[in-house]
């Protein structure tokens, strides 16, 4: 490992990457700015901006620390973050807000959400495991131990309650053992066991609490419940099609505006921004989105090694598994399920993760050709 | 497994690779398809949507508990009162509607702009109200410019009513909007801007359960505000009505008797710290601040040196002056020290080189006439021999210092001083000719009016402590009352341990107080027949150096006390008068005898009131009767011709035979037998016996009760005066 430290420099940082991002992020801000400027929310861009400059920063920083060491320490840290996705479900050191215990209070430091963290851990963890395995077919008791190792903080994250960031996890997984070496017979058996434990959890009732159930049936018809569970989904559809094609213009958007739009700055922003710049606008966001993945893709393919691989196409499973259910959720495809979009949604955390997944991407691109 | 061994340079392989790729395209084309939908296809509906999405949430207010006092009279009222609130639409500049709106409304246009400003972040369905109890003209204005102003909406509800003249004001409190430094403390989480809250008395301390829950109406306006849809409605609850201790005749008594003097005066059972009166001067008028208060109303009230919104009884922490004596009274006597006291009053007594003066020169003073007499320089020393530590063991343990919990916000906890008081604050030792003057209720000595009602109700009661109440808990929800009790500081309930010997000796030299007598304090407020034991107390505001250098004027007079309790023996009623700058001591007496007056006259002629009492015997009465019947042996030579006979039986409530007690036959009879020889004892039949039976039911049933308790208690209570009345609580 001593010679890989050969040669390295910001000439083999993904620009390209960076440039689409910093589009999105610009996007962003202006959004936040146009959609709080009424609301108790107001000046939230410029807190955005200060995400963003951390995020990059610490995106530069993840990127000089070799991945390799990263994989190498991942059961510890994997292992130190499950003990605190543990400690977050007791009652006295887990911190409760909006009736999810979600955070350890760390004293002057803030809160700390031990589940956020868990979602880069995982993609490295997942990436470690299966690289591990070669890549070449796959056991049952391989896919087993692979299931265990998402599975067991999925459902401590699932306690919190916290549907959404618990779901986020699952398409790691999934990408895991496709790239892993899983085949057709074992694919289909696992989806259709799948199948049989959703349909199983929601009429047992035990697995969802009545509000993420509530959210499921107002999605499928928010006509019924206008001013419950429904309402959400019915007024930013409404406000996604009031944009029509050029969209009504920035600060212009009345259900935006008119705080019709419930927290139109972070989950709904898509609905803000749509009805503010129009199907051009939206279709323009989604570009960019698709150009990034796209990018990402070919750096997997040109990463030096398998884990270098298997990392990045993680990143591309959590961020292309957000785009659609957020996106998904704001046009009426899919229920609310307080997944943000990332680089367009305020919340440091959501911005955070983003970058630093970014700076272990433009880390493993960065040593490409290090063999 | 280590890292090292897996094989650098593998790929993934590009096939895979390019399934995620298609995958990720095809998600986006679905996406974007999903757009195309809603905004080529969709777009003129949901645009039409958009313009017609008013929702507008209708408030139905839900009105407030009303207040009765005691015997159920009503105190503070409702009326029904429209109110306007502006709705601000999505799509319209409401700013270039409000010079109309301020002009037809009569509203202050710079405070109607403040009025929204206040409500910017709250979403844009929220009702703002604008306007409170809107008058016909006004009405009629927004109806006939509903095309023109469409955000105006009014609201039927109820507003508070209540009593005139600032009557029981500072105990009741006000109700008001519920200001933004109130939304920011954690016991206003659940309000919103715009809730009329309680401020002050029972409605702010029990605002939860007065103010019940205001329900809504979502429905959907078009354009011009009317309603074309209809969502869902949240019925309001009402807010529950309250019982207060107070008694309305008593109230009105001690207002009258307080008249525009400033003070307080407050009444309690000290049975079981009921209060049945409390009046504080000056007063204010809470029907102002029902209705938005005026700037100007509101700054006179708090500018006022005299301080209208304060609860003096609760909150006026001055000298208790001479009323201390009798707490100094029992300290020295369980403590042994103030029987054997034998004291020549010269007019003062000055041991530490400054001469402490006496109001009078009382000769030989004991226990039993320092009371009376109230004698300073008895009491010099008295607490000279005790100590200021001793003093305030006991004074800290009735409650001097310390708040009595009374279910009123604000209440003040005074102060009783002690040699750690004074070194914690002031860093000094205590000078053993301080403790003279804190001996007469001066110096840093401070205690409420209420503070005094329940040390001197609880000394006349043996020593049983109460908690002082306005508001019977019993009629509370449970977990409210919980929350509440737990709450509220003070002392509670407690039982002190003091001698019997020395509680009488105590109330027997406070009955002397208004007895008239040479010396005697309060002679001039003897109640003839009355069994009134007091106490006065004259407080200086300045020390008599300082009254030298000044100009004497009203505020250099010194304020005057009196507190009494009702009979001396196991008393009902405890008063405390406090008359600021009064001067002489015996006018508050006077105050207080008039309330006591009241009282005793009120409970006399409820007593004396021959109105038949209601009470159905649900036991059945047991009856005796004589009767006769025919001798089956008449035929017999020497037998008479009929037997007299006599039975006991059970008539229920309703006239109607009832079953014995132990489930006996209804009747039971004896034959006696008039004749020499007996024969047998036939056992009469129930309804054989009926005719005499009606008979003696209908004089038993209807009269018995009534009668024997109407003498039981004409007898208790002889028409002569003089005794201490016995009273039943209602």
């Amino acid at each position: 490992m001593s010679q890989m430290r050969r040669f390295m420099s910001f000439r083999d940082f993904d620009w390209t990457l960076f440039g689409l991002v910093a589009g999105l992020c610009v996007v962003s801000v202006l959004e936040i700015y146009s959609a709080t400027l009424h609301t108790k929310y107001v000046g939230f861009h410029t807190r955005q901006i200060y995400w963003i400059a951390g995020g990059t920063i610490a995106m530069f920083i993840l990127s000089r620390i070799d991945y390799h060491k990263l994989i190498d320490f991942v059961p510890w840290v994997y292992g130190f973050f499950l003990f605190a996705l543990m400690l977050v479900l007791i009652p006295g050191i887990g911190h409760k807000a909006l009736g999810a215990r979600r955070w350890i209070k760390l004293g002057p430091l803030g809160l700390f959400q031990p589940s956020e963290w868990m979602k880069l851990v995982m993609i490295l963890a997942v990436a470690r495991y299966f690289a591990n395995l070669g890549a070449r077919n796959l056991t049952w008791k391989e896919i087993g131990k692979g299931f265990a190792l998402v599975g067991v903080p999925m459902l401590l994250i699932l306690k919190q309650p916290d549907l959404g960031t618990s779901l986020t996890y699952m398409p790691v997984l999934i990408i895991g053992m496709f790239l892993g070496g899983i085949n057709l017979k074992q694919a289909s058996i696992l989806i259709a066991a799948g199948i049989v434990l959703v349909v199983g959890g929601w009429s047992s009732g035990k697995l969802l609490k009545p509000y993420q159930k509530a959210r499921l049936t107002g999605f499928i018809n928010p006509d019924n419940d206008p001013r419950g569970a429904g309402y959400q989904v019915l007024q930013a559809k409404i406000a996604v099609g009031a944009g029509g094609i050029w969209g009504k213009g920035a600060e212009k958007g009345t259900q935006t505006q008119g705080a019709f739009i419930p927290i139109p700055h972070a989950d709904f922003i898509f609905a803000a921004y749509s009805e503010e710049h129009g199907f051009v606008g939206a279709v323009f966001v989604l570009l960019l989105y698709f150009l990034i993945l796209m990018r990402l893709i070919q750096n997997a393919q040109t990463a030096a090694d398998l884990p270098g691989s298997l990392i990045i196409m993680g990143i591309v499973a959590v961020l292309t598994f957000q785009i659609a259910v957020n996106v998904g959720m704001v046009i009426g495809f899919m229920p609310v399920t307080g997944i943000p979009l990332p680089l367009m949604s305020y919340g440091g955390s959501s911005v955070l993760f983003t970058f630093l997944a970014l700076g272990v991407v433009m880390n493993i691109r960065m040593r490409r050709f290090v063999n | 497994m280590s890292f090292d061994k897996v094989t650098r340079g593998e790929k993934l392989p590009a096939l895979k690779l390019a399934v995620v790729q298609y995958a990720i395209l095809a998600l986006i084309l679905a996406l974007s398809a999903g757009l195309w939908r809603l905004q080529i296809l969709g777009a003129q509906n949901f645009r039409m949507l958009a313009e017609q999405n008013r929702i507008r949430k209708v408030p139905i207010l839900a009105p407030r508990g009303k207040l009765f006092d005691r015997e159920n009279r009503l105190v503070v009222d409702n009326y029904p009162s429209v109110s306007c609130f502006l709705v601000r639409e999505q799509n319209r500049k409401v700013d270039e509607d409000l010079p109309m709106i301020a002009h037809g409304l009569h509203l202050n246009l710079d405070q109607l702009k403040a009025t929204l400003h206040k409500y910017r972040l709250s979403p844009g369905y929220q009702p703002i109200p604008i306007k409170e109890d809107v008058t016909a003209d006004e009405q009629a204005f927004i109806e006939a410019h509903r095309n023109e102003l469409p955000e105006l909406e009014t609201i039927e509800g109820e507003r508070r009513l209540y009593p005139r003249d600032g009557y029981a004001s500072h105990l009741i409190g006000y109700v008001g909007e519920v200001s933004e430094e109130d939304l920011n403390q954690t016991r206003y989480a659940a309000y919103e801007p715009g809730d009329v809250v309680g401020k002050g008395g029972v409605e702010e301390m029990y605002d939860q359960v007065l103010r019940g829950q205001d329900g809504s109406r979502d429905v959907i306006v078009d354009s011009h505000g009317r309603e074309v849809g209809f969502l869902g409605i949240q019925h309001a609850v009402p807010g529950q009505d309250l019982k207060l201790t107070i008694d309305n005749d008593l109230q009105k008594a001690a207002e009258l008797a307080l008249g525009d003097r400033n003070g307080a005066i407050v009444a309690m059972d000290p049975r079981n710290g009921e209060i049945l009166a409390m009046v504080s001067r000056p007063s204010f008028d809470p029907n102002l601040f029902a209705v938005k208060i005026d700037r100007g109303e509101w700054n006179k009230l708090i500018t006022d040196p005299d301080h209208p919104l304060m609860n003096k009884a609760i909150q006026a922490q001055l000298a208790p002056g001479s009323t201390f004596k009798i707490l100094m009274s029992v300290a020295g006597l369980q403590e042994g020290v103030a029987q054997s006291m034998h004291v020549n009053c010269a007019g003062g007594w000055g041991p530490y080189g400054y001469f402490h003066h006496c109001d009078e020169k009382h000769g030989a003073v004991d226990i039993h006439n320092a009371i009376p007499f109230s004698c300073d320089t008895f009491y010099y020393q008295l607490g000279d021999k005790l100590g200021i530590d001793r003093i305030a063991k006991y004074a800290t343990a009735f409650g001097y210092g310390q708040k009595t919990g009374i279910d009123l916000p604000g209440e003040q906890a005074g102060l009783m001083p002690s040699q750690r008081w004074l070194m914690k604050n002031y860093h000094r030792r205590w000078y053993p000719d301080e403790t003279l003057d804190v001996s007469i209720g001066q110096g840093a000595v401070a205690a409420t009016p209420l503070q005094l009602v329940r040390i001197i109700g609880g000394i006349a009661s043996e020593g049983r402590m109460v908690r002082p109440h306005v508001v019977a808990p019993d009629q509370l929800p449970a977990e409210f009352r919980k929350d509440l009790y737990e709450n509220l500081p003070g002392t509670a309930d407690a039982q002190l341990p003091i001698d019997p010997d020395n509680w009488q000796t105590i109330t027997d030299g406070m009955a002397a107080v208004t007895q008239p007598g040479y010396f005697h304090t309060a002679g001039s407020a003897h109640l003839e027949g009355i069994d009134l034991a007091g106490k006065t107390g004259t407080a200086q505001v300045m020390s008599h150096e300082a009254l030298g250098k000044t100009n004497k004027g009203h505020h250099t007079l010194p304020n005057v006390w009196f507190v009494g309790v009702v009979p001396r023996r196991n008393p009902e009623l405890v008063i405390a008068v406090l008359w600021e700058h009064g001067e002489f001591s015996y006018y508050p007496a006077r105050l207080g005898a008039r309330i006591v007056a009241a009282y005793v006259e009120k409970q006399r002629r409820l007593q004396n009131n021959l109105m038949p009492v209601k009470t159905p015997n649900p036991k059945p009465v047991e009856v005796g009767a004589v009767w006769t019947t025919p001798n089956p042996a008449a035929s017999t030579p020497g037998e008479p011709e009929t037997k007299v006979q006599a039975g006991k039986f059970y008539v229920g409530a309703n006239g109607a035979l009832a079953g014995g007690p132990s489930g006996k036959p209804a009747v039971a009879s004896k034959t006696v037998s008039v004749a020499a020889s007996a024969p047998k004892n036939p056992v009469q039949s129930g309804s054989k016996s009926s005719p005499p039976l009606a008979i003696s039911t209908q004089i038993k049933s209807n009269k018995p009760g009534q009668q024997e308790s109407q003498s039981a208690r004409l007898g208790a209570q002889p028409a002569l005066p003089g005794k201490p009345t016995q009273v039943k609580s209602q």
